[in-house]
């Protein structure tokens, strides 16, 4: 296989891998850190009115996909009633009918619990030019006085809108403001007052209303704000209702827009909304899971967080596995240190996810010169290889066996996990070492042994890492980067850091000693002085 | 960091080549997986090497299965002196030079003597896959015991020393000796403490010699020199290390050949995947002259003469 085509293979599962974890981070809103909370809302919407004997119908406007915020989950409370919804021109509506309510008062509660995303949401729908009205006098002199002297102090279509609110809201209005606010004595009539106001200047405006959410309460009033279309840029511009403030509000969840009332009744009197705020921080990822579920229940079907959490316990270990075995291939293949076997470090490292490292590398020690020493007499009782590795095993299980009751009782709780070490592995070690000993002498078994457990302990420190464990888990598509990294080292051909020493006597210039010349080519036969 | 960027580079300079762009670039990409048993099972080498004409040790014996190995002292009765190696053995690992006897027991070329139970116990465990290559189960070739030509009596302590030629699609490339040092007790392998002295491929004089990593004139126990000792028999050795290409089909090959007394250059064994450290024992590195030879291979010219070839090396890859 050509390098090219290796090459092109790596990149493209690393760009599927990175594509994979972007789309989750950016917009899944995954979170990338173990840690990360996101702020969850808990919204009740509680609406009461007296009910007459016989037939009622409650309409009740509902958020719509409320910009900046995700809706979770949501929940209606109305006992005996149907329920139905309806929804036009991006507003949504539940209606819930009854025949025969039994009178006094009735209580309906709406339910959702929202997620907060962050992101400043921007609107761009163009709107019709507004028509203006005919106006009788003297409100159309007013309004036309009021629309000039506002017109004077700003600059383009938001600031006339802001300057409108103010001057409609003030607190001493002027004489053409009274008379037009006579019929307004709310924000929210105000509003639409501005509204008419500023479709005379063929300025399109509409309504939100919404809660500002910043702190749990009981009674958060529905709010209104105004849009301002901004034909320069276009895009809506949104002005608080009351205040004139230009901007998108932080917090500000949108419960509907248009004309329609937040509540209509058939057949009953007195309503009245109630809104109740409830903020938690949530766990950022159980958030991301939960909303990922309410768009695609697929998406969280097919991934490691639909898992039983004991399996996900399982896989958040299994999957550090790759790592671990990575930086092994880095640390044999690029820095060229020498182990017993290939994958015996990684298995040794995942052992001290339980322990820790110093005790780990403690009690692996402990066992594995406890199991030498046995494995060393026994190589004097000649026993055949697979008995003998059967033997080592039962001391091996033993030993750690004693290992643990003898920490127990020392309370030494560490000791315990002794039992975590892979019995096999350490079986297998032991045989490696000891035959590696014999055949090459200490020096050697110790330095592989060595370097085997500085590796483990590497790949150990870089395993624990939280933030690692949680990336790999909840994107697990970055082993696709980790497998495009191997593929491409797995073609690396240059020196490895342990060769630049072993080969430096080569570097040395002249080389020592120099080479005889054919001449003098001493016989080698000649006596010993 | 800035003094192991030089060396890379000097090294670089150097054709010096390391241990991933051999196995990346020459033994993956030269040497076919099937062809791999024809020199893993010693074996299969030797019967291939006899029908190619090809001077081994004579075999004396075989065990393939534990109850053989108490039948074995019968048929090595008569020997005195015999090698028993296990037939997929790495790094002359495992091997049992016996170079007498003393009633039931066998004596070691250091002197040792091994009982009968000891020496059973070695051969059994041979056959479990104790020293071969991947622990699988393993039989065992006893066979002559090379008689070692005197002219390396001086540079070598005990044990036979082995002549190491690395062979790249038949051409001859790089050689050197390998002398048994107490280090390496005996045995003819430099990770063990053998000493590597670099042959000079044209003349077959020896150049320059190594000892673990460090540059060395003198045989550490013996005192001698080991430079400028001339090879006996250059040109067959060459001629034989060439023919292995055809032998074992692997393109990048070490062959271990040894010089008996009597019988002259004998195959020990091939090596699909030689070690560099020759590299060391020659002062240059191999990448030049493998380049070399992929250059004769791209223009299409490889020759299928050995003794086109060994000229060829000959002319073209003196020791510097």
């Amino acid at each position: 296989m050509k390098k090219t085509t290796l090459y092109l293979l790596a990149a493209a599962l690393a760009a599927l891998g990175i594509a994979g974890f972007l789309w989750k981070w950016k917009v899944l809103n995954f979170p990338v850190t173990p840690v990360a909370q996101t702020e969850v809302w808990e919204i009740q919407a509680r609406v009461e009115y007296d009910a007459p004997r016989g037939p009622s119908r409650v309409v009740l406007q509902l958020p719509n996909d409320p910009p900046g915020y995700s809706i979770l989950d949501e929940r209606y409370v109305a006992r005996g009633y149907g329920m139905a919804f309806a929804g036009i021109d991006g507003a949504r509506e539940v209606q819930w009918q009854i025949r025969r309510a039994g009178g006094g008062e009735a209580v309906l509660y709406y339910r959702a619990t929202i997620f907060r995303d962050e992101r400043v949401p921007e609107f761009t729908d163009e709107p019709a030019v507004p028509v203006p009205g005919t106006w009788e006098e003297p409100f159309g002199t007013a309004r036309a006085a009021l629309l000039d002297d506002v017109r004077e102090k700003s600059v383009d279509s938001t600031t006339f809108a802001a300057e409108l609110v103010r001057r409609l809201n003030a607190q001493a209005p002027a004489e053409e403001v009274k008379l037009l606010t006579e019929q307004a004595a709310t924000v929210d009539a105000r509003a639409r007052l501005a509204v008419s106001l500023l479709a005379d200047r063929q300025v399109a405006a509409r309504l939100l209303h919404g809660l500002l959410l910043d702190d749990s309460t009981t009674n958060a009033p529905l709010r209104t704000w105004l849009q301002v279309w901004d034909t320069d840029a276009r895009v809506w511009n949104t002005v608080d209702a009351e205040s004139g403030a230009v901007g998108w509000p932080r917090g500000l969840l949108v419960w509907k827009r248009g004309e329609a009332p937040l509540v209509d009744v058939t057949g009953g009197r007195n309503e009245l909304v109630v809104f109740s705020t409830v903020r938690s921080l949530a766990d950022a990822l159980d958030t991301a899971k939960q909303r990922l579920e309410s768009r695609d229940k697929n998406l969280i079907a097919y991934s490691l967080l639909d898992l039983p959490l004991q399996a996900q316990e399982v896989y958040k270990i299994l999957l550090l596995v790759p790592v671990g075995a990575f930086i092994m291939l880095i640390l044999r293949n690029l820095v060229g240190i020498k182990t017993f076997g290939t994958f015996m470090p990684v298995l040794i490292a995942l052992a001290f996810n339980w322990t820790g490292l110093v005790p780990g590398v403690i009690l692996f020690f402990t066992v594995i010169s406890a199991g030498l020493l046995v494995r060393f007499y026994m190589e004097r009782l000649k026993l055949l290889l697979v008995p003998r590795l059967t033997a080592v095993l039962i001391v091996v299980v033993m030993l750690m066996a004693l290992v643990s009751v003898v920490s127990n009782r020392l309370g030494i709780e560490v000791g315990l996990n002794v039992a975590l070490f892979p019995m096999i592995i350490m079986t297998m070690t032991i045989e490696r070492v000891s035959v590696a000993w014999e055949e090459r002498g200490a020096g050697y078994a110790l330095s592989q042994a060595g370097g085997s457990i500085v590796i483990a302990a590497l790949a150990y420190l870089v395993m624990k890492q939280a933030n690692l464990q949680h990336l790999i888990f909840v994107f697990p598509e970055l082993l696709l980067v980790l497998l495009a990294a191997t593929l491409v080292l797995g073609r690396y051909s240059g020196y490895r850091l342990t060769e630049l020493f072993r080969f430096r006597a080569l570097a040395r210039d002249p080389i020592a000693p120099a080479p005889a010349a054919a001449g003098d080519a001493a016989p080698a036969s000649k006596p010993a002085e | 960091m800035f003094g192991l960027i030089e060396t890379a580079k000097r090294l670089r300079s150097k054709g010096l080549m390391g241990i991933g762009q051999r196995n990346a670039e020459y033994v993956l990409r030269y040497n076919p997986r099937k062809f791999y048993p024809r020199v893993d099972d010693k074996l299969i080498t030797k019967r291939l090497a006899l029908d190619a004409g090809l001077p081994v040790p004579e075999l004396y014996a075989v065990v393939r299965e534990e109850h053989e190995i108490a039948a074995l002292h019968d048929k090595i009765r008569g020997r005195e002196q015999f090698v028993v190696k296990p037939a997929h053995g790495s790094g002359g690992d495992g091997i049992l030079v016996i170079n007498g006897r003393r009633g039931e027991k066998y004596r070691r070329t250091n002197g040792q003597f091994m009982s009968r139970e000891e020496f059973d116990h070695h051969l059994s465990n041979m056959l479990s896959g104790l020293f071969s290559l991947g622990g699988q189960p393993d039989h065992i070739l006893v066979e002559y015991c090379v008689q070692f030509d005197p002219i390396f009596e001086n540079v070598s302590y005990k044990g036979v020393p082995d002549i190491r030629i690395i062979v790249f699609l038949g051409y001859p490339v790089m050689a050197m000796i390998r002398l048994p040092t107490r280090l390496s007790d005996g045995k003819a392998n430099l990770h063990q403490g053998a000493i590597g002295v670099g042959i000079d491929i044209p003349t077959g004089l020896t150049r320059r010699g190594v000892w673990g990593n460090e540059p060395v004139k003198e045989h550490p126990d013996t005192e001698h020199s080991i430079v400028g000792l001339q090879i006996p028999r250059w040109d067959e050795l060459l001629l034989i290390a060439a023919r292995c290409y055809e032998l074992s089909q692997l393109g990048y090959v070490g062959v271990d050949i040894v010089l008996d007394k009597n019988l002259g250059p004998l195959i020990l064994e091939l090596n699909a995947r030689p070690g560099l450290a020759i590299q060391i024992a020659n002062g240059n590195g191999l990448l030049h002259r493998l380049q070399r030879i992929q250059a004769l291979e791209e223009a299409g010219t490889l020759s299928g003469d050995p003794a086109e070839r060994v000229a060829f090396s000959r002319a073209h890859f003196p020791t510097t």
